[in-house]
């Protein structure tokens, strides 16, 4: 009787609950769509601002160092290098520490240390840019300055191949600042995801390692790592994203000099900062236009780090599909 | 004595217009003007209750916005040619000036000890005098001793009417830099490091040993920097003060520029300070319209009443032979 009642009940339930389902679907689906249209729309402004400039130097534009404002000839080529090399230093820097950062939360830490740790972390992360930007300019890069630039550049300066990285006027001021203020932001970034992913972990299978007579070193490395790996790259994959994009804290250390230089501690500027320096005195047509070319550059070159990361998630999964 | 009649005739209407109903007026442009400009607004919308409302958003902006009609009034760094005027149908007029003054950081060197001349000073920024020692900064200077010491040049990362009146001055002064790099208002620096505003390169100098930019004469002030002398047109080495800046208003030819188009910098004068710039203010044709005759009276009354609260900001008032020429211009207008 009372099953009844309960069946008759849900059955009742049912139809607008059905309803209810389209409705929820359809409006899941409009938001996504919503999504591609919008990346869609920008892509179009971009393209259709930036065609004059697109018509007038074409795809040399991006690799023509030429940026002069006066003679209204201009190019990628300096922020576009100053925005991969700076991105890449600072994932240098950052992929190591926030690995440290999420196995040590995860896999060592006494109990008492994991909470504040962890907060700290997040803490971070929620710091405006523009903080770590006047942090960069007031107090990293004086700092850099006068002891580690010097320090460098008479202990590292005259090794083959990466001395060369290591030289130049030491003003603090430069590429070498900027990406590692950019590492120390994109540190929270991908430490907390990968904390999350290695929480992810099922415990049989770590406990399963440990019995096999695995040290905590191989149950990370052999066990641990691979499990999540796909989500492992996609964690950096975050990180580069933010690296490539951020403006106000590049804006204030990297120097906003357009010149490709080997050296690490010339001054540089990446496509973000160059958009946040020169937009608001940008009158003419063609100087704006390039301007919007350079976003759209940025934009593309996005889409290209995520396809890449894509194509090594797709061969990352096809291979442990072949090994099963 | 006829040109007088009928500004008092002006300034009467003005008075008239004071009682008419507040009104709301919209502006933009550039950033340079904002300190003040924001100052004077509060200071008139409590007086007469009408509101002006302006937006530092650049230059550029201000003249992309008065052209499209968005905005009453629109503040440009770079005066617009007469053909551009015409175009957009404005009209133009100098709103308040300012003086670039170079800024070193060179230790044992003192605010205003320094001498340069133009060329100098241009080989400087270009990055072909390298080294403070060099002969040619040595021979202008034989009582200073100058470091064996690396130059590195602070320029604006961000387009600005300080670069513009710049690199003006060293075009007019250098056929080298007027060939290789150009007036505007950011260009194709060979040589050295950029920053973002006027307080950024003045932090950059005084944190580079061996450091040189160009700052407004107010960030010199407020933050006590090593400012040169510079050799103007008449042969003098002259310091840079309000006084010095004036006197280069004072000598320019404004009557016969069309647009009131007059760049400051290298004008003549005993006591002129070289690179000095004006910062103009655009408005719909004619100039006799309902909107612009609020904008006028603010604009007359900022001259004048407001002139002190521009010097305490370090900024150079228009010179009061210039207000007269400027409202003639207007009069005349509305005569026509």
């Amino acid at each position: 009787m009372q099953r009844n009642a309960v069946m008759s009940d849900t059955k009742a339930a049912g139809k607008p609950r059905r309803l209810g389902d389209i409705l929820f679907h359809q409006l899941t689906r409009a938001c996504a769509v919503f999504v591609l249209l919008l990346v869609l729309a920008i892509g179009w402004e971009l393209w259709w601002m930036a065609a004059p400039a697109i018509e007038q130097f074409g795809l040399d534009f991006i690799f023509s160092t030429d940026w002069n404002p006066v003679t209204e000839v201009f190019g990628a080529g300096a922020p576009l290098f100053g925005t991969v090399v700076s991105s890449f230093f600072a994932l240098l820097v950052a992929v190591p520490v926030s690995l440290g950062i999420a196995i040590f939360l995860t896999q060592m830490a006494p109990g008492f240390l994991r909470r504040p740790i962890g907060m700290a972390v997040e803490l971070l992360a929620a710091i405006p840019s523009i903080i770590y930007g006047l942090w960069g300019l007031f107090v990293l890069s004086p700092w850099l300055a006068d002891n580690l630039q010097p320090w460098l550049t008479e202990h590292l300066g005259d090794w083959p191949v990466i001395g060369v990285l290591f030289q130049g006027p030491p003003m603090g001021i430069g590429i070498f600042c900027a990406a590692l203020v950019l590492s120390i932001m994109v540190i929270p970034f991908m430490a907390s995801v990968l904390a999350e992913l290695f929480d992810s972990v099922p415990v049989p299978i770590k406990e399963a390692s440990f019995g096999l007579g695995s040290t905590r070193w191989e149950m990370v490395t052999k066990v641990v790592l691979p499990h999540v790996r796909v989500g492992v790259i996609g964690a950096f994959m975050l990180g580069l994203g933010r690296a490539l994009g951020e403006t106000m804290a590049v804006t204030f250390v990297i120097g906003n000099a357009h010149r490709v230089s080997p050296h690490l501690f010339e001054p540089g500027s990446s496509i973000a900062s160059t958009l946040a320096n020169e937009f608001t005195e940008a009158t003419g047509d063609i100087y704006l236009s390039s301007l919007m070319y350079l976003g759209l550059v940025l934009f593309l070159l996005t889409f290209v780090v995520l396809v890449l990361a894509r194509l090594l998630l797709w061969r990352l999964s096809s291979h442990d599909g072949a090994r099963t | 004595m006829k040109w007088y009649q009928t500004l008092t005739a002006a300034v009467l209407a003005f008075g008239m217009q004071a009682q008419a109903a507040p009104v709301q007026l919209n502006g933009a442009g550039a950033t340079f003007i904002y300190p003040v400009f924001s100052q004077w607004t509060a200071t008139y919308h409590k007086a007469t209750g009408h509101q002006l409302n302006y937006q530092a958003i650049g230059s550029g902006g201000g003249i992309r916005q008065i052209s499209q009609g968005t905005v009453d009034f629109a503040a440009t760094d770079a005066p617009l040619t007469e053909a551009e005027l015409q175009k957009d149908n404005l009209v133009q007029f100098p709103m308040i000036m300012g003086g670039i003054i170079p800024v070193i950081n060179v230790p044992g060197i003192e605010a205003n000890e320094l001498r340069l001349d133009g060329t100098t000073l241009a080989d400087i920024f270009a990055g072909k005098i390298t080294s403070w020692d060099d002969a040619r900064i040595k021979t202008l200077n034989p009582k200073l001793k100058l470091p064996k010491l690396a130059i590195t040049v602070v320029h604006r990362a961000d387009g600005s009417g300080s670069t513009w009146i710049l690199t003006n001055y060293l075009s007019k002064v250098s056929e080298s830099w007027k060939k290789e790099i150009g007036n505007d208002k950011s260009v194709k620096w060979p040589k050295g490091v950029g920053a973002k505003g006027n307080d950024a390169v003045a932090n950059y100098v005084m944190r580079i040993k061996g450091g040189i930019g160009y700052v407004e004469l107010a960030y010199v002030l407020q933050n006590n920097m090593t400012s040169v002398q510079l050799k103007n047109q008449a042969g003098n080495y002259v310091s840079p003060t309000l006084a010095n800046l004036k006197a280069a208003a004072a000598n320019a030819d404004w009557l016969n520029t069309p647009g009131f188009a007059v760049i400051l910098t290298d004008q003549p004068g005993a006591d002129s300070w070289p690179i000095t710039g004006a910062t103009f203010m655009l408005l719909h044709a004619p100039v006799s319209s309902e909107a612009n005759k609020v904008l006028r009276e603010f604009f007359v009354w900022s001259w004048t009443k407001g002139s002190a609260k521009a010097e305490e900001l370090a900024y150079v008032p228009l010179p009061a032979s210039l207000v007269e020429v400027i409202t003639t211009s207007w009069a005349n207008k509305d005569a026509k």
